[in-house]
């Protein structure tokens, strides 16, 4: 029951960023009322543990934590055109710095966090030096080795890292000397630097530096030819995705009871990720929040109730979003303005994600969607006929 | 000196075949020049070579005396070498005005700027140049809305926001309409002198009535650089373009239709009844 306000609550930081792919004409309009929507979803997420029970609320905080690891592998996939498999390396990362850093050292505040985004962006500094070079599948490929390679070494260096068995053990969180130990309480600080990651994704992804990176994606040779180095804009973009899939695992490694196991930056958590990024729709940024409440909706809330077979519906809804929805779930929004005209944008976003969330599984919510993406699909044409079929036939009879 | 651009022995091989042989070539400050030559003489290749987009394999680039043979396109463009794409090579998800701000923010904006911020600068400058090539109504129209002759438009203003030294237009007319490639012809013209242009037009129509020298290319060298007239006269360009040294058929409209290289023998410029004799050939 009380799970229902997640989803549609995940895209609050982000939700400002809506206007990211519509004409900077129309986005100035818009922008008070995305600010709103904003603001509203933020206090609704900020008020959930004072309403929820403990363990939807940690729930909900582990949805925050893969939405910003999804929104931060979106820069790269949505905005630079860089499809990574391997961005759980750089969250992995940030989540073992941060647990060992509070183990050994200390578990004050932000600086486990600090030292997660730190590493993490060394770490991607390092490796995209290299992956940024290549193109297509062969980028894909690279970050999928270096992802693999990272996680072998996280296996393999016992010593550090607690090898299989991952790392336990870890204190919580200190704000002014004292210890983290509510939920409500790791919730918050989970969430604070969670909108505190969307708003730097946000913001670079609407910077000019932004606008550069959405440039190379669409024509690189072009960039060069302007002046630009895409090299250079292209690792940029790859450590600041990086440093915040860090500060994502460094949050993980925040959570009460927290244990980092290899698994956390393996391929499966990256293939997640870029699962998430694809339902939700590639670019918009507050999309992959969403598809990352679903994914995280369906393999741990659904999951035990299906025998484990989370990861097969999963599968399923790739395939119906790869196939019904073009731009995945924010592509739906932006659908729905263009049918409506552009004054009641403000209504779109909120409806997507109560679809996912509401009681009813996933079939519900994706008849909704289906319906939804055969209309887009099928153009202005058969707005007023409520069937398909029913059309065909009056055309025929007129004629006759 | 007053040249801007400066080869020498500028060369570029594939395998054995020299696609570019040893081309020297000055292009003064404030010049409009013309390659022409038919196809396969290695204009696009020699254009390559300027911009930087290909790196030559014997011979110098000297862009307004600093030699740039090493330098990458990136490089070269930010010393004020633009250019206009043979194809319409654009931003298609974005809308003509950010196609141009993209240009125009790394030039004089601040493209590393990390945080959305106002540019006041970048937004006239973008307004101006799209007034200028006559897009401004369709400012905020996504480039992948935009007619074939509009991109050909837009390719201009995108270069025109990087504040050339040298323009560089690689068949700017293709696929233009009479009309469009007639405005064309007078944007061009417009240009202030500060801007040097080379163009590389198989529309004659439009290289005639833009450029004061001609060069020509034929197999990879310079076979002739000249004056319009003296190109339009010379018998060594016209067996080079059609293996024939009768040449009505190169300027005549529709004799040569068939064995025009180019397969669109636009050109009906009058050849104002020359004796062939004028400036036969040179090199």
């Amino acid at each position: 029951m009380s799970v229902e306000p997640a989803p549609s609550a995940v895209d609050a930081p982000s939700a400002a960023a809506t206007g990211t792919g519509a004409p900077s004409g129309s986005t100035r309009r818009r922008l008070p009322l995305t600010g709103l929507t904003a603001l509203a979803v933020l206090i609704l997420l900020a008020a959930v543990p004072l309403f929820v029970a403990p363990f939807q609320t940690s729930m909900l905080a582990r949805m925050l934590i893969f939405a910003l690891l999804a929104v931060s592998l979106d820069l790269l996939v949505g905005v630079t055109g860089l499809p990574s498999l391997g961005h759980a390396a750089y969250f992995g990362v940030g989540a073992y710095t941060a647990g060992l850093v509070a183990k050994y050292w200390t578990a004050s505040a932000p600086v486990p966090l600090l030292a997660a985004v730190g590493v993490a962006a060394f770490a991607a500094a390092a490796t995209g030096w290299l992956a940024v070079r290549s193109h297509g599948v062969f980028f894909l490929m690279l970050t999928l080795a270096i992802g693999e390679l990272i996680q072998q070494l996280a296996e393999s260096w016992s010593g550090v890292t607690g090898g299989d068995n991952g790392l336990s053990g870890i204190p919580a969180v200190e704000v002014a000397g004292q210890p983290l130990t509510l939920v409500g309480y790791v919730y918050w600080y989970v969430l604070v630097f969670a909108v505190l990651g969307f708003a730097v994704i946000w913001a670079v992804s609407r910077s000019p530096f932004g606008a550069g990176l959405r440039g190379i994606r669409d024509n690189e040779p072009r960039m060069r030819s302007l002046g630009y180095s895409p090299f250079r804009y292209k690792l940029a973009g790859f450590v600041i995705a990086g440093a915040v899939a860090g500060l994502a695992g460094g949050l993980l490694a925040s959570q009460q009871f927290a244990l980092v196991t290899p698994a956390d930056l393996g391929f499966t958590t990256s293939a997640l990720a870029l699962l998430a990024v694809a339902v939700g729709g590639a670019g918009s940024l507050w999309g992959p929040a969403i598809g990352a409440a679903l994914v995280v909706l369906i393999r741990d809330v659904y999951g035990p109730d299906l025998d484990g077979h989370g990861t097969l519906v999963l599968g399923a809804v790739f395939i119906v979003a790869v196939y019904l929805l073009r731009n995945g779930i924010a592509g739906l929004a932006t659908t729905r303005f263009r049918r409506r005209g552009p004054p009641p944008s403000d209504a779109a976003p909120p409806p997507d994600p109560t679809q996912g969330a509401t009681g009813a599984p996933v079939s519900g919510g994706f008849r909704q969607n289906r319906q939804d993406g055969r209309q887009a699909g099928e153009s202005s044409q058969r707005l007023d006929s409520d069937h398909p079929s029913s059309d065909p036939p009056n055309p025929g009879v007129k004629r006759s | 000196m007053s040249a801007l651009l400066e080869l020498r022995g500028v060369g570029r091989s594939f395998g054995a075949l020299k696609a570019v042989d040893g081309v020297d070539l000055d292009i003064e400050s404030g010049a409009r020049h013309a390659l022409i030559g038919p196809n396969g003489a290695g204009k696009s290749t020699l254009f390559r070579l300027i911009s930087g987009e290909m790196a030559v394999t014997s011979g110098t680039v000297t862009l307004s005396g600093d030699e740039v043979t090493k330098l990458s396109q990136v490089r070269r463009a930010r010393r004020g070498l633009a250019q206009t794409m043979q194809h319409s090579s654009l931003f298609l998800t974005q809308t003509a005005a950010q196609n141009v701000a993209l240009a125009a923010q790394r030039h004089r904006g601040s493209a590393r700027w990390l945080l959305p911020r106002r540019q006041r600068d970048v937004d006239d400058r973008v307004a101006d140049l799209l007034d200028e090539v006559g897009l401004s109504e369709r400012a905020q129209v996504p480039v992948s809305s935009l007619s074939h002759g509009e991109r050909r438009q837009l390719e201009i203003a995108v270069a025109l926001a990087c504040e050339p030294r040298l323009l560089l237009m690689d068949e700017p007319a293709a696929g233009m309409s009479l009309a469009e490639s007639g405005r064309l012809t007078e944007l061009v013209l417009a240009l202030p002198r500060d801007i040097t242009v080379i163009i590389v037009e198989h529309d004659l129509d439009v290289v005639f009535a833009l450029a004061e020298r001609v060069t020509v290319l034929h197999l990879g060298q310079v076979l002739l650089t000249g004056s319009p007239d003296e190109v339009r006269g010379s018998a060594a360009v016209q067996e080079a373009y059609l293996g024939s040294s009768t040449r009505g058929e190169l300027f005549a409209p529709a004799a040569s239709t068939p064995h025009s290289p180019q397969g669109r023998p636009k050109a009906n410029v009058s050849t104002q009844g020359r004796p062939e004799s004028s400036l036969g050939d040179a090199s």
